[in-house]
């Protein structure tokens, strides 16, 4: 019941917040969508951070060392270090001035102009909504499973320990409709309150919690296994490299290939929102530079905590997404830092639930409802529409949770970003090659989808796949937009002069 | 820093990603980190290092500039 309690302050904390952040909104679409182009270093570094980490930060790096070693992070955080600051320097601050100076708030508004196509808004609007929506799913799942971990009834050495709520829920556990409506209703809350600058401050306030948690687990739990020397000394061999046995260790080819999933930044819609927010290029200086070191800050106490716990007798048998939970709860066992973990886990889901959130609604807002809309609507008539769109996406993400809750959504999150890394070309061929056509455009996303969607069902819908020799399929994924992005544009005429003036004029 | 310089380095820090030397090796550093987990968590450093001398010494304004001007040109969609 005390882990409870401060985890309801903290999301208390969190709607103070919201309520601060609102007395800062100045009332406009434009602050809405993207904070008035206002957001600082400081506070750009923390949002853009938290947004990218999602439950994988901490449960899904913990769980991922646990069951492959210490590969996970070459796989996906060191990789990410060089990849996502690239992605941020060479796309986002290119976006963000081309944003700033023309008015765009979605990347679709964006593409439509450099393709000269209104009708290429309508392709692409479905195919990035679909991807978000298994990112959305691993938040929502993610939270409820966690929640539902630190309240469910106990089987210890010293007998069953009931759950937070015995007479109440099955299995004394906080059931996933309680979890998945609150952290709805929270997220809500705040954009409601102040759109984007209030995404921007409940971020930075959600990832500062998330970091110092990770740190406070990762002290207490090697304090408890008797130091980090003693911690690692427990741990199983097998785990402390990366030679291939079983499902610890990766192939060379699927480590290398690998490095493709980062660049999914670059087409993340709710990142470019973010990067929007910016004040000016030169806040994204501290972002570009410091990401790689926060990556290392969460996930290096991470993967540790996962080696250690292989060599814990009573996790044998634990799934992947529980350990971290289940470290905290048996060899801390403190109902305050559980609490406080568990706080940190909701942190790093939220900050990212957030932005997703918002740009879904800006999206239906600006390029569904008012893009080729006859009719002229006010600022309040646009931010009632943009709220309105969020709401129908949290019930239909709420619904979508509760059915899909047994599913291993971790794996079908992997295919959403593989399925944004594979469209990178897209954007990379538009900021930088004059001869990028609609053609290649249509070209590019047409061959992508095409490939996800054949990936995705040989992989059984959702499941771990790789190609020959362990290639990942968005490393094949991005060549064949890649070509098909080439070849489209070289068979067709040159984007007129007014277009390459605007944009590389 | 010229850009092909930047290309270069880039392309060399994914190749030292790759660290196959390290694939099998269990030792540990200061006695409690696994020698693949700490060469790449002084790679994420050296990756922060490297972004912030493309940032230092190949950092133009001019985009800045053009993203603050003034003229405003009509978008064009079909």
């Amino acid at each position: 019941m005390t882990t409870v309690i401060v985890i309801v302050i903290y999301l208390g904390l969190l709607l103070g917040l919201a309520l601060f952040s609102k007395t800062l909104f100045r009332g406009t679409s434009n602050d809405y969508f993207v904070a008035s182009h206002s957001i600082g270093p400081f506070m750009l570094l923390m949002s853009v951070f938290g947004t990218t980490m999602t439950a994988f930060a901490l449960v899904g790096s913990t769980g991922k060392a646990f069951s492959t070693g210490i590969g996970t992070y070459g796989l996906m955080a060191s990789s990410s270090g060089l990849i996502h600051a690239a992605c941020f320097l060479l796309i986002g601050i290119k976006l963000w001035a081309i944003g700033k100076r023309y008015g765009y708030v979605t990347q679709i508004q964006y593409f439509r102009a450099r393709f000269e196509s209104s009708k290429f808004g309508y392709l692409l609007f479905p195919i990035l909504v679909l991807l978000v929506i298994p990112y959305l799913l691993i938040g929502i799942i993610g939270a409820s499973k966690t929640i539902y971990g630190i309240t469910a009834a106990k089987t210890t050495k010293a007998g069953l320990v009931p759950g937070a709520f015995p007479n109440v829920f099955e299995n004394g556990a906080i059931p996933p409709w309680i979890t998945g409506l609150v952290i709805s209703a929270v997220v809500l809350t705040y954009i409601f309150a102040g759109g984007s600058r209030a995404a921007a401050w409940a971020n930075t306030f959600q990832t500062i919690v998330f970091m110092i948690m990770g740190i406070l687990a990762f002290y207490l739990i090697s304090d408890k296994l008797g130091g980090v020397g003693a911690a690692i000394e427990q741990a199983k061999d097998t785990h402390k490299v990366r030679t291939q046995s079983g499902h610890v260790g990766f192939s060379q080819l699927t480590f290398l290939t690998y490095m493709f999933i980062p660049l999914s930044v670059g087409m993340f819609p709710h990142l470019f929102q973010h990067w929007l927010t910016a004040k000016s290029a030169k806040s994204f200086k501290l972002t570009v530079v410091a990401h790689p070191i926060c990556i290392a800050i969460v996930w290096v106490p991470c993967v540790l905590i996962g080696i250690w716990a292989t060599g814990v007798p009573a996790l044998q048998d634990a799934p992947s997404g529980a350990v971290l939970a289940k470290m905290v709860g048996i060899l801390v066992k403190d109902p305050i830092i559980v609490g406080l973990v568990t706080a940190g886990v909701l942190a790093a889901i939220m900050s990212s639930l957030d932005s997703q959130f918002l740009c879904l609604g800006t999206m239906f807002t600006n390029d569904v409802v008012l893009h080729d809309s006859k009719k002229e609507y006010s600022d309040k008539q646009i931010l009632y529409m943009a709220r309105g769109f969020i709401v129908a996406i949290v019930v239909i993400t709420y619904i979508l949770s509760l059915l899909l809750y047994k599913k291993n959504v971790f794996d079908l999150a992997i295919w959403s970003f593989s399925g944004f890394a594979a469209l990178t070309p897209l954007v990379i061929a538009s900021l930088y090659w004059k001869r990028a056509t609609r053609t290649g455009a249509y070209a590019c996303v047409i061959a992508v989808f095409i490939s996800w969607v054949t990936f995705f069902t040989m992989s059984g819908f959702g499941g771990e796949y790789f190609l020959a020799g362990g290639i990942v399929p968005a490393a094949a994924m991005w060549f064949i937009g890649a070509t098909a992005m080439i070849v489209g544009s070289l068979l067709s005429p040159t984007p007129s002069e007014r277009t390459l003036n605007m944009f590389f004029g | 820093m010229n850009k092909p310089v930047i290309l270069i380095i880039f392309l060399v820090l994914v190749v030292l990603h790759q660290d196959f030397w390290n694939w099998d090796n269990a030792s540990l550093v200061f006695g409690f980190m696994p020698v693949g987990l700490f060469y790449h968590a002084c790679y994420s450093l050296v990756a922060a290092l490297f972004w912030g001398l493309v940032i230092k010494f190949a950092w133009t304004t001019e985009l800045e500039e053009w993203a603050e001007g003034n003229s405003k040109d009509e978008g064009g969609a079909e």
